[in-house]
């Protein structure tokens, strides 16, 4: 079991309070997913800049210079911001793929968590409620946010077990569910030249759609044909940098409820995950239906 | 009439209350308000009291009642009325999947869809859906009765027992063992009485189509005595 909440804002006067509306449905999601949590946020994006989140178990010593070392291996304006066990680095957008390389070399110890012009992802161990207090997720802006609330089945309870997954520029994903036959897909993307981080299933899910967007697909096409290749129970949201979308196996035992009002899109993995939304009394309220894509743009 | 408002009080508070409900007791009406989609609202319920929730609920809404007369103005999540043994619950709105799974009395209905597995192994319990029920419906279901107004989602009745199956819409496929039945006068009746008994008086039972088992699967084969 696992909890998963999602929130698309279609009216841009609620922006502002986009993290303070996924922080209570990340925190309502506690009985199914006490072990950690994720959040990615979309938003904030300026013209020419690229963000990279990044995470270290010793946050002091690693961000400590960090700034200041990563502008001067790459010579440019590197910006940090820390946010406890995270960071996130501001840079030209087309520095992101040098600064990773050079983040590896300067700081071994850190994790990309994620990378794009828009998405920041903060994933921990520990309860939603502590989660989200640590990383000030109420106080966050931005356009679309998704977030995941973790009872571990597949692999172990780490920081890096958690979602949100990025496999991809903006792109992440969370899961409630368990694929079985992950351990073929993953030698399968292996062998295409992804690399996997962990040992989780849903992390070859992510890297899946990750691999089928860089083919050139359309995050719908890709969602589509995700259901004759991915096997196992799922319910998937996913986010890109204008996007969200929805998908459940044909099987569809993990629940799911959204809702839209002219405001937001918002996905619960139950009701109560929804109930402190503006104008949830009047908002059209529905299961979404298994094997179907569901899939909404700015 | 005991009002119980969940934004203020806990949830067990309620059930307490329905489960002290003694014959002779007075307060025999409840209203619940802001169940917010909370989980098991109004289980257990063994007496013959009224449950009006204003709102929408969780998980196993009105589960193993009995007697209770329990109406959702609201969706119901999953396993509402689950294992009922008789009484009615009503949903107002829609209902998630296993809506009255394993269901032994009463009735069961459903003024919007249902979606899947409604009334999987469902054990004599009536179910009533106005709208569309999902896929895997009535699975391995034993007996009472399924009634739905719309369509059937993918493998209706697998694995079917003796329960009856009444649809009025389409059914997008039937599961294995289960097969179109023909309606005689007695169903005809019986489907009257279960719309009746479900408000939905507009319309004829002349509308549905039965389905049933065609008793190939769980029936012992003498021709497979050999493998023992």
């Amino acid at each position: 079991m696992c909890g998963i909440v999602g929130l698309f804002l279609k009216d841009k006067t609620l922006e502002p309070q986009l993290g303070a509306y996924l922080s209570e449905m990340l925190i309502t999601m506690t009985d199914r997913g006490p072990d950690s949590a994720g959040i990615a946020i979309y938003g904030g994006e300026r013209d020419g800049l690229g963000k990279i989140t990044v995470q270290s178990a010793a946050p002091d010593e690693d961000f400590a210079t960090l700034e200041a070392d990563l502008g001067e291996a790459l010579a440019k304006s590197v910006q940090l911001t820390i946010k406890a066990s995270h960071a996130v680095i501001s840079l030209p957008a087309e520095c992101l793929d040098a600064a990773r390389v050079k983040l590896a070399e300067l700081r071994p110890g850190v994790t990309v968590m994620g990378s794009g012009e828009s998405v920041e992802i903060y994933k921990e161990v520990g309860l939603p409620k502590d989660v989200s207090e640590r990383f000030e997720v109420a106080a966050m802006t931005g356009s679309h946010g998704i977030g995941h609330t973790r009872m571990a089945t597949e692999s172990a309870v780490t920081t890096y077990g958690a979602h949100p997954f990025s496999t991809g520029p903006d792109q992440c994903l969370v899961h409630n569910g368990s694929l079985s036959n992950h351990n073929n897909l993953r030698r399968e993307l292996i062998r295409d030249g992804i690399t996997f981080e962990t040992e989780n299933d849903s992390e070859v899910a992510a890297a899946y759609l990750s691999n089928k967007l860089a083919n050139g697909e359309t995050l719908g096409e890709a969602l589509e044909s995700g259901l004759s290749d991915l096997d196992g129970f799922f319910t998937f949201v996913v986010g890109t940098k204008s996007g969200f979308g929805v998908l459940r196996d044909p099987i569809a035992c993990k629940p799911a409820v959204m809702a839209e009002t002219e405001q937001y899109v918002a996905f619960g993995s139950e009701y109560r995950a929804l109930v402190n939304l503006p104008g949830i009394e009047s908002a059209r309220v529905w299961e979404p239906e298994p094997a179907t894509v569901y899939f909404w743009e700015h | 009439m005991p009002t119980f408002d969940l934004a203020e009080c806990p949830l067990r508070d309620l059930n307490r209350a329905l489960h002290e409900v003694t014959e002779g007791s007075n307060d025999i009406t409840f209203d619940v308000l802001n169940p917010r989609g909370a989980h098991a609202v109004a289980v257990g319920v063994d007496a013959p009291i009224r449950v009006d929730v204003h709102g929408s609920v969780g998980y196993y809404c009105g589960g193993m009642n009995s007697e209770g007369v329990i109406t959702v103005y609201g969706n119901a999540g999953p396993g509402v009325a689950e294992n009922m043994m008789s009484g009615t619950v009503t949903i107002k709105g829609d209902a998630s999947q296993y809506a009255g799974a394993t269901g032994r009395g009463g009735l069961l209905v459903i003024d919007g869809n249902a979606s899947s597995r409604c009334g999987i192994s469902m054990k004599g319990i009536d179910i009533v859906v106005k709208g569309n029920i999902g896929h895997m419906s009535a699975f391995m279901a034993q007996s009472g009765n399924l009634v739905v107004l719309g369509d059937a989602g993918d493998a209706l009745g697998d694995s079917l027992y003796e329960a009856r199956l009444f649809v009025r819409g389409s059914v997008k496929s039937l599961g294995a063992d289960c097969v179109q039945k023909e309606m005689r006068e007695e169903h005809l009746i019986l489907l009257q009485d279960l719309l009746d008994r479900a408000g939905f008086t507009d319309v004829s039972p002349n509308e549905f189509t039965r389905y049933g088992s065609a008793r190939e699967l769980y029936n012992f084969n003498i021709d497979n005595v050999d493998a023992y």
